[in-house]
C-alpha cells in the first residue's frame, strides 16, 4: 500500500465528512421547527426565545454557527446537546456500542448463514433443496425487517416467552442479557441480507465454475473440491465482499427502524427523538459518525480487496 | 477435518444462542419493591424545574421537588417545605415557618436562604408565564430567621399561594439542568438519554405518614407508541398512564385500568386574528356544527367529559357545567349563521395536528367529518410537535388546531390568563376588551367569591364569544401490573409515585 493512496482516501473521507455536515446543517436552517420554541414549549415569550436563542448561540449568522460547531467537534466533545444539556460525546459514548453490537452481530449471522450455504447450494445446483432455497429465499428478501422484527417479537415473545418485549438489559447491567436481547433484532436485519448473499455467492461460484482455469485444474486432477476450495471461492468471493460492504453499512443505517421495532435505546432512538426536538448538536453528531462508519468500511472492503486479489492490488496502484 | 471444525464451531453459536435466551427467559422481577413506569417522552427540555416546561416533564418533577405548599389528590393547598403559614389580614404579607426537620437529596438542610434563592430565580421573569406574571406582583422576599421567610405583596392576591408551589431547590446547586437535588419523595439517580430515568426513594423524606413505598422506579421512555401494549404484556414495564380505550382492550388479565381524566382543555382553537374565523357568527357556527359527544362516541369510546369554556370540572369551584350545553349540535342554525357571516356555501380550511398525538388527530378526523353537514371543508394538516410550537402556538402562523392545554397549577387564571389580548400565551389571537376587564379584575379580588364571580365571568365571555370550539377533558386510561396499587388521580397534571405500593 503506497501513501498516495491513504492520502487520497482521506482527503475524500474529510471531504466526504464535511459535505455531510454542511447539509445536515442547512437542512436544519431549511425545515420548519426551531430548538428555542422546542424548548420553551407552550411558555415561549418573545423575550425568553430571544434570551434563549442569544444563550444557545442561535442568533449568529449560519455560517458562523457552522464554523463554531466544527470546533466543538475538531476539540472532540462535539459540542452541547440542548436537550440534555452535556456534551454530545458522553452521549454518543454510551450509545455506540449499542448499534455497533448489533450490526455486528448481524454481521456475523450473515457470514455464518451465507457462506455454507451458498456453496452448499452452488455445489447442488438444481437439486431440490436448491429449488425450496431459491424460493425461501426469495421469500426472506421480500420482508423488510422492520416486519419480521414484530413478526419476531410475537413469536418468540408473546408465544414462545423467550424473549421479552421491550426487555432491553443495558450492557452496564449484564452483557450476556444485553448480547440475548440483542439476537432477535440481529437476526431481524441478518435474514433479507443473509438470503442476498447466499445468492450472490451460489450465483458467483456458478459463473466461475464455467470458465477455462476450472477446466485446466480439473484436467491436472483435481478433485472437485479442491477446485472448489483451491481456485473457485477465491474469485467468486469477490463480488460478495463487495456486497457484504455495502451490507454491512445498510446495516448500521437500518438499525435505526428495527431500534425502534425492539425499543432499543441506541444511536437511532437518540438520532429520531433529537431531530423532533431540533437538537442538532446530537444530529449533526450523530449523521457525520454514521457517514465516518460508511466510509471507513468502504476503505475496510478496499483492503480486503487487495488481500485476496493481487490483481486489484496492482490495478490500485497503478 | 472441515466436518471437526464445523461441529466446534456449530456447538460454540448454538450454546451462546441457548445462554443468551436462557439469561432473557431467566430474566424475572426481584421482589424487593421496585417498578418500571412507561413513559411517552424523555425529560427533553430540564432537570431544573424552573427551565422544564413540557407536562411531561413537570408531571415526574413533582416527585422531585416541592414547594413551600403543594397539592394534595383533592386538589388543596398543603404545607410542605414550610411546616405553616400566615397571611396578613389585608392579605399582602405572607410569612412562611419552613420545617425544622426537613432535608435535601444531598443531606443539607433547608434553610430560608435556599427558599429566597429559589423563589427569586423564579421572579426574575426566566420562567413560565402565569408564574412570571404572579411573581411580578412580590415587593420583598426576606429571611429573617433561618427558618423563617416573609413575602410582602404589591397587591393582594387570593391565588398567590397556589403560585408557591413552585420548587426549592438548594442554593449550592451549581447545575440545576442536570443535577435535581429537590425535598421531594424521589430523589434522582441517573438517566441515560432516550433510554430511562431512575429515581430511588428518599429516606429522609420529611412526611413519615406519606413517605414513598416503592424503593426503586425506574421510568423507561417508550418512545414507539405501538409497542406500549406488548411490553406492559410481555412484563418489562409495570405501568402506563393515558392509554386509549383500545390499547386497554388489548391487556392482559394482569392488569388493573384505573380511570380519571386528563386535566386538559381539549378544543379546536381558531385562530380568531384571521378570516373566516374573526367574525363572531363563524365561530358560533362551527360550536352548533361540532358534536363533542358524536367525537367522544367515535374516537374515545364514549368517554370523556364535555366542556364548553376553557375550564375543566375537576376545577371544582371555577368549573361551571351549565355551558357544556350553551351550543346543542344544531346543523339548520350552523347554517344560518354561515348564510348572515357571508358564507352560505361554506369554506374550506385547514386543521393544523401534532401528528404525534394521536386522539387529537383522531379528533380533527370526526371534526372534518362532522363540517362536511354544512358544507365546510376541513383538510387536516399533520405537523411534527415542533413544527406545531414554533408555527402554530410560537408563531400563530395557522386557522384552526386541535390540541389540549393544561393547566401548571389549580388557580382558573392558569388557565384563563392567556385569554388576555396581549398575553404570550394566547395562540388563537382572542380579542376582547370585556374580557380583558373581566379578569384584571378577577386577578385584583382579594374576596375569594367575588374572585370567583369575575373568572366565571370570563368563562361565560369566552363561550358567548366562541373563541374557540370546546371539546372535552379526555379520559385518562392508567394500566398498573396488579402486583402494584395505590394509583392516585390528582385535578392537575401531575404523577404521584409515593402512593404506589405492593400488594
Amino acid at each position: 500500500m503506497n501513501l498516495t493512496y491513504v492520502l487520497k482516501k482521506v482527503i475524500s473521507l474529510m471531504f466526504t465528512l464535511l459535505l455531510t455536515a454542511f447539509l445536515v446543517f442547512l437542512a436544519f436552517s431549511v425545515i420548519p421547527g426551531d430548538p428555542v420554541t422546542t424548548m420553551l414549549g407552550t411558555q415561549a415569550t418573545p423575550e425568553k426565545v430571544a434570551a434563549l436563542r442569544e444563550e444557545l448561540g442561535l442568533d449568529r449568522p449560519f455560517l458562523i454557527r457552522f464554523v463554531s460547531w466544527m470546533g466543538s467537534f475538531l476539540d472532540g466533545t462535539f459540542g452541547n446537546s440542548y436537550s440534555y444539556h452535556v456534551t454530545v460525546r458522553s452521549m454518543l459514548a454510551g450509545k455506540l456500542p449499542i448499534t455497533l453490537t448489533m450490526t455486528c452481530m448481524a454481521f456475523v449471522l450473515i457470514l455464518l448463514i451465507a457462506i455454507p450455504l451458498g456453496i452448499f447450494l452452488a455445489r447442488n445446483s438444481g437439486s431440490i433443496p436448491d429449488r425450496i432455497m431459491t424460493v425461501v429465499n426469495q421469500t426472506i428478501m421480500a420482508f423488510p425487517p422492520f416486519f419480521s422484527g414484530i413478526l419476531l417479537t410475537l413469536f418468540f415473545g408473546l408465544i414462545l416467552h423467550l424473549f421479552k418485549p421491550g426487555g432491553y438489559v443495558s450492557y452496564t447491567t449484564s452483557v450476556p442479557r444485553f448480547l440475548g436481547y440483542l439476537i432477535l433484532p440481529a437476526v431481524a436485519i441478518a435474514l433479507p441480507k443473509a438470503a442476498m448473499a447466499t445468492n450472490y455467492l451460489k450465483a458467483s461460484v456458478l459463473k466461475e465454475m464455467k470458465k477455462d482455469y476450472v477446466r485446466t485444474a480439473y484436467s491436472r486432477g483435481n478433485t472437485t473440491k479442491g477446485v472448489l476450495y483451491g481456485h473457485v471461492l477465491k474469485n467468486a468471493i469477490i463480488p460478495v465482499i463487495t456486497f457484504l460492504g455495502m451490507a454491512f453499512t445498510d446495516m448500521i443505517a437500518g438499525s435505526i427502524i428495527i431500534e425502534q421495532v425492539f425499543s432499543i435505546p441506541g444511536i437511532g432512538r437518540l438520532l429520531i427523538s433529537s431531530i423532533a426536538n431540533r437538537d442538532y448538536p446530537v444530529v449533526e453528531a450523530i449523521v457525520v459518525l454514521l457517514a465516518f462508519l460508511v466510509i471507513l468500511t468502504n476503505f475496510g472492503v478496499d483492503l480486503i480487496y487487495r488481500l485476496v486479489d493481487p490483481r486489484i492490488r496492482s490495478a490500485m496502484e497503478e | 477435518m472441515k466436518k471437526k471444525r464445523l461441529a466446534l464451531l456449530l456447538s460454540v453459536v448454538l450454546t451462546t444462542v441457548a445462554v443468551a435466551l436462557g439469561g432473557c427467559a431467566g430474566d424475572k422481577q426481584e421482589s424487593t419493591s421496585q417498578i418500571t413506569i412507561g413513559i411517552p417522552q424523555d425529560i427533553e427540555d430540564s432537570l431544573d424545574p424552573m427551565k422544564a416546561t413540557a407536562a411531561g416533564t413537570k408531571e415526574i418533577l413533582f416527585n422531585i421537588y416541592e414547594g413551600l405548599v403543594k397539592p394534595d389528590s383533592d386538589g388543596n393547598l398543603i404545607p410542605a417545605v414550610a411546616s405553616e403559614y400566615k397571611i396578613s389580614e389585608e392579605g399582602r404579607v405572607y410569612t412562611f415557618t419552613l420545617r425544622e426537620d426537613i432535608k435535601f437529596h444531598d443531606g443539607s438542610s433547608v434553610t430560608a436562604d435556599d427558599v429566597v434563592y429559589s423563589l427569586e430565580r423564579y421572579a426574575d421573569g426566566q420562567s413560565g408565564d402565569a408564574l412570571a406574571s404572579a411573581f411580578s406582583n412580590i415587593d420583598d422576599i426576606s429571611a429573617p430567621t433561618d427558618k423563617t421567610v416573609v413575602i410582602v405583596l404589591k397587591e393582594a392576591n387570593t391565588d398567590f399561594l397556589s403560585y408557591l408551589t413552585a420548587a426549592v431547590i438548594p442554593k449550592s446547586n451549581a447545575d440545576p439542568d442536570t443535577v435535581a437535588i429537590g425535598t421531594g419523595p424521589y430523589r434522582y439517580v441517573s438517566r441515560s438519554p432516550q433510554e430511562n430515568i431512575i429515581l430511588e426513594s428518599f429516606d429522609d423524606y420529611w412526611d413519615k405518614d406519606n413517605a414513598p413505598q416503592i424503593k426503586k422506579i425506574t421510568l423507561k421512555i417508550i418512545a414507539n407508541a405501538d409497542t406500549i401494549v406488548t411490553e406492559l404484556n410481555g412484563g418489562s414495564i409495570d405501568m402506563f398512564c393515558r392509554l386509549s380505550s383500545t390499547q386497554v382492550s388489548q391487556l392482559s388479565s394482569d392488569y388493573n385500568v384505573y380511570t380519571g381524566t386528563m386535566n386538559l382543555v381539549q378544543a379546536l382553537y381558531l385562530n380568531n386574528a384571521i378570516e373566516p374565523f374573526n367574525d363572531v357568527r363563524v365561530r358560533q357556527a362551527l360550536c352548533y356544527a361540532i358534536d363533542p359527544q358524536g367525537i367522544l362516541d367515535m374516537a374515545f369510546d364514549g368517554q370523556g367529559s364535555i366542556i364548553g369554556s376553557a375550564v375543566y370540572p375537576t376545577f371544582g369551584k371555577y368549573y361551571m357545567p351549565e355551558l357544556a350545553d350553551a351550543y346543542p349540535t344544531n346543523i339548520e342554525k350552523a347554517k344560518e349563521l354561515l348564510a348572515e357571516a357571508g358564507y352560505p356555501d361554506g369554506f374550506t380550511f385547514s386543521i393544523t395536528v401534532p401528528s404525534n398525538y394521536q386522539p387529537h388527530v383522531d379528533t380533527a378526523q370526526v371534526i372534518a367529518e362532522q363540517l362536511k353537514e354544512v358544507g365546510i371543508t376541513a383538510n387536516i394538516n399533520l405537523v411534527e410537535w415542533a413544527t406545531w410550537l414554533s408555527d402554530v402556538y410560537s408563531g400563530r402562523q395557522y386557522e384552526t388546531t386541535v390540541i389540549g392545554v393544561d393547566a401548571s397549577m389549580l388557580s382558573a387564571g392558569a388557565l384563563l390568563d392567556r385569554y388576555r389580548s396581549d398575553a404570550s400565551g394566547n395562540f388563537m389571537n382572542f380579542n376582547s376588551p370585556a374580557y380583558d376587564a373581566a379578569i384584571d379584575a378577577a386577578e385584583s379580588s382579594v374576596d375569594d367569591d367575588a374572585k370567583t364571580a369575575a373568572y366565571k365571568q370570563c368563562e361565560q365571555i369566552i363561550s358567548d364569544e366562541a373563541a374557540s370550539v370546546y371539546i372535552q377533558d379526555m379520559v385518562n386510561l392508567v394500566a398498573l401490573n396488579n402486583k402494584y396499587e395505590g394509583y392516585v388521580f390528582y385535578p392537575l397534571y401531575v404523577q404521584d409515585f409515593a402512593k404506589l405500593r405492593l400488594k
